[in-house]
């Protein structure tokens, strides 16, 4: 291998070959709302991240993962990374207040059958 | 069939009522009831955030508002401006954001181009890289133009994809591709339809939607 | 710093950063390439520096250039006048001489 050469990022697409463009649009749904508005009050309003950061952070998934994620679990990913990053959010409160959720949700579920 | 569904608690899976109690129900149904992994993350660094005074469940519904209220018709306005009016489409291919403003829409921070399609130029849009979009204007983009088949083959056989969209250009008109790569942002100024020339701006709004300002169509001459 | 005005013909380079985490604009597919500076769009913040939250240290001008279609695709199909306008950032480019064919 010629070790004199620049990598392509899995994001940096232009020109590749791809399939038919599915023209199908999905509404978006409030969850994924709130996603992007979270980035805009962290990056307009409190200047905690700024939106090359998400950019760089989404670039960062491993192929596979950026392949198969959604548009917005993207941003989902990178937002949380870049505050675990920044220190805004430490990782076992995250990883607390996920499963708090998870427990709540599941109960949620069982209650309603 | 046991529980009959949504009825009994529709409120519960919008967990932003928990914040603020006085909060209108949203109009459109919410179906993103299915709490998925980045969905249970959104929550948990929502709640962290508003735990920590970072934000709160009001600035988030006013953002989710004011991303709802810009939306392609604000991008009709102002073609339909521009093409009942000469001066005015000057106005808004030298200085986008006066000329906007002019209508009452404030483009916010958004270093806007304005793309004039004429007799020999069709221009069309993309980000390759991301998904950048004039969404101070037209609001959120559609998911085909995030698509990896989009951003993929609008560079490189920008007239094969414009086909795919019903879009036949001319060999003798070029074909201009514009790949928003960093701080600028792009609409595209159609060509008006022949046969449209003493219609009404109102009349003319309706005709004009998101894809064409974008680029992969154009407006559609009215049909008899 | 401004090193090239409309009109100016440059080629894009075709190094650093190559890849994540590292952050940058411009596209794989146009390294190499020459084109034609359309317009100087104006002053802003790195995004290369941006992207590690290091906010306004760090200036730089950004262009758009315009490339012939067929200049950059050894396979282009379409029309002979086909053109392709990206935004790129100064450091990004260096200056040729001679007159784009």
């Amino acid at each position: 291998m010629d070790r004199d050469f620049t990598a392509r990022s899995n994001h940096d697409m232009g020109g590749m070959m791809a399939g038919a463009i599915n023209k199908d649009n999905h509404n978006y749904v409030l969850w994924e709302k709130r996603v992007d508005a979270m980035m805009m009050l962290l990056s307009n309003d409190l200047g905690i991240l700024t939106v090359d950061q998400l950019r760089k952070g989404i670039e960062s998934l491993p192929p596979d993962a950026y392949d198969k994620m959604t548009y917005y679990e993207r941003w989902m990913a990178s937002i949380a990374n870049s505050l675990l990053e920044s220190g805004v959010l430490t990782t076992e409160e995250l990883g607390v207040k996920m499963k708090e959720i998870e427990l709540k949700s599941a109960n949620s579920e069982e209650n309603s059958r | 069939m046991i529980g009959g569904g949504k009825n009994d608690h529709d409120h519960d899976h919008d967990h932003l009522h928990q914040y603020d109690p006085g909060h209108q129900h949203p109009v459109q149904e919410d179906h993103d009831d299915t709490m998925t992994y980045y969905r249970v993350m959104e929550e948990a660094v929502r709640d962290l955030l508003i735990e920590k005074n970072f934000i709160n469940a009001e600035q988030i519904r006013d953002q989710i508002e004011k991303m709802d209220a810009r939306v392609p018709a604000n991008g009709a306005k102002v073609v339909a401006r521009a093409w009942t009016d000469k001066a005015y489409k000057k106005r808004l291919v030298s200085d986008p954001k006066s000329a906007i403003n002019e209508l009452g829409h404030d483009i916010g921070p958004m270093n806007l181009i304005v793309l004039e399609n004429t007799e020999s130029i069709h221009n069309v849009v993309v980000c390759t890289l991301c998904s950048c979009y004039p969404r101070w204007i037209l609001g959120l983009p559609p998911d085909w133009y995030k698509s990896r088949e989009y951003r993929s083959r609008v560079v490189r056989e920008p007239r094969a994809v414009l086909e795919e969209f019903g879009t036949m250009i001319n060999d003798s008109r070029e074909v201009r591709v514009h790949d928003s790569t960093a701080d600028m942002r792009y609409l595209v100024l159609p060509l008006q339809p022949n046969g449209t020339e003493n219609y009404t701006e109102a009349q003319l709004v309706n005709m004009i939607g998101r894809d064409a300002l974008i680029g992969v169509v154009e407006v559609a001459a009215p049909s008899r | 710093m401004r090193r090239f005005d409309e009109g100016s013909m440059v080629k894009v380079k075709s190094y650093f950063p190559p890849s994540p985490p590292a952050h940058c604009r411009t596209p794989f597919y146009i390294r190499g390439c020459v084109g034609k500076i359309e317009r100087v769009c104006g002053v802003f913040d790195n995004p290369e520096e941006l992207a590690f939250g290091r906010v306004g240290v760090d200036k730089k001008t950004l262009y758009r250039v315009r490339f012939f279609q067929r200049d950059v695709w050894s396979d282009y199909k379409g029309s002979r006048s086909d053109k392709i306008d990206i935004e790129l950032y100064d450091f990004w480019l260096e200056k040729i001489e001679g007159d784009q064919k």
